[in-house]
């Protein structure tokens, strides 16, 4: 139950005064509220846990990981450190 | 989907895990913290691709597994009530009490409903006036503020006819009771990454440098656990214990300021009895006073509830790291995820569900 996953806002709106979201992961839609994260537009990613985005992703620093990852890989290519 | 394929990606953990083999010269045992990760280190085999002499073991991140007999013993009594609706994440349902479980209960005629979000029990509160809605509300900070907004928002909207049944539970506390126990083994932690999406990392440094161990706050898809080892590893091997951040897309510095307020608002701290570990200090969430009104344990006067634990099952000792779940000798004979002695073959997330799934019979 502990699991959040990323997904991907597709609309916002206002319910009881509360900000929610319609949020898509991969295909499934869901009603997210938006509380902790109220500036969330469509388009962004945000990490969801039990209908609530707990924060933003940010493509960013995801990029950027996958990047140093790969670098990672090349500078152990180049200096064959492999066992 | 997105961020999770590219964090899947085969070259990229093969390169990472030859990091880890060349930056590995002794044995060395690092523990993850979230149910989440152990899932997904025993899926992928994660363990199994480690250097030689490099364990891991599975810490007691699984608010499932951890909630305390007493408190599902409550759950039970409250859910058996006339007139209640019982609401509940689906994993809770299948949660051996001393007696019986909440499948059973509804099977004996109790309104027990399973529901995605906390939003979706008060809803349910405001459909029904006349009856009484209990949310369970366990889980660990990750949790927490779903459970704290659907409370604020009971009380400003008037919603009388609701309220929680809390067992929450905090990690920094259980890091530190897991480094004070005298047959503690681990060197090293993986931090539960969406844990730290709300509370940030702050928490961290001090545990770091207090017990001498690296702290790598770290994200669930395979990449990520590996990056997180690695990590942990290269620390070690240096000589160093910090907390470091490996999973920055998802946690900030600061974790989410305005769900700590909300979380400062409706909680404070308390001891909470961690099932087959026992009470920790300081280790969890109850209601503030401004909403004692919503506590269910105090409208069902459950306070008195006690309960013994089954004494085959040894979860107690595979939260803690001691043994690993095919050590037990009830583990897949008699305890089976369709009929668990214990907690940790509940939820999916729970050490000794994963090991049965993943059909690990050798650690
Ligand atoms: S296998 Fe079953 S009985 Fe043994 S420790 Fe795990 S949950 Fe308890």
């Amino acid at each position: 139950m502990c699991l959040a996953v990323p997904g991907r806002v597709v609309r916002v709106s206002v319910v009881d005064g509360t900000p929610m979201a319609e949020v898509d992961f991969g295909g499934v839609r869901k009603d997210v509220c938006l509380q902790y994260v109220p500036d969330a537009a469509p388009g962004e990613y945000l990490i969801v846990h039990v209908g609530f985005a707990i924060q933003r992703l940010d493509e960013e620093s995801a990029r950027r990981t996958l990047d140093e990852f790969t670098r990672l890989g090349l500078l152990e290519e180049e200096f064959g450190e492999v066992p | 989907m997105k961020y999770l394929d590219e964090f899947s990606d085969p070259d990229l953990a093969r390169s990472l895990l030859r990091q880890i083999h060349a930056a590995t010269t002794r044995p060395w045992a690092l523990m993850e913290v979230c149910g989440g990760q152990t899932h997904s280190i025993i899926r992928h085999g994660i363990d199994q691709l480690l250097p030689d002499g490099v364990e891991m073991i599975h810490g007691p991140g699984c608010p499932v597994c951890v909630t305390p007999l007493s408190v599902i013993d409550k759950a039970l009594a409250i859910a058996a009530r006339p007139g209640v609706i019982f609401c509940s994440f689906g994993d809770m349902l299948r949660v051996p009490g001393s007696g019986r479980d909440l499948f059973e209960v509804r099977s004996a005629g109790a309104d027990v409903r399973v529901v995605y979000s906390p939003l979706d029990a008060l809803g349910i509160a405001r459909d029904n006036p006349d009856r009484e809605v209990v949310f369970f509300g366990i889980g660990f900070e990750t949790t927490a503020p779903a459970n704290a907004l659907t409370v604020h928002q009971a009380r400003r909207l008037g919603i009388r006819n609701f309220s929680l049944l809390v067992s929450h539970v905090l990690v920094p506390p259980a890091i530190s009771a897991i480094m004070e126990s005298p047959r503690c083994r681990v060197q090293g932690f993986l931090a539960a990454g969406h844990v730290c999406s709300v509370m940030g990392t702050s928490e961290y440094p001090s545990l770091s440098q207090k017990y001498g161990v690296p702290i790598v706050v770290t994200g669930f898809e395979p990449l990520d656990v590996l990056e997180g080892i690695r990590q942990a590893i290269v620390q070690l091997e240096q000589g160093r214990h910090e907390t470091r951040n490996a999973y920055p897309r998802a946690v900030p510095e600061t974790g989410n300021p305005v769900a700590r307020q909300m979380l400062a608002d409706v909680f404070e701290v308390t001891d909470r009895a961690w099932r087959g570990i026992g009470t920790i200090p300081g280790s969890g969430w109850r209601l503030t006073d401004r909403y004692r009104d919503f506590d269910a344990e105090h409208r069902f006067d459950v306070t008195g509830v006690h309960a013994a634990e089954s004494a085959l099952c040894r979860s107690g000792e595979v939260l803690q790291g001691l043994i690993k779940p095919h050590e037990c000798a009830a583990f897949g004979r008699v305890c089976t995820p369709r009929q668990p002695l214990g907690a940790t073959m509940v939820s999916s997330e729970g050490a000794c569900a994963a090991y049965y799934t993943y059909r690990r019979v050798a650690g």
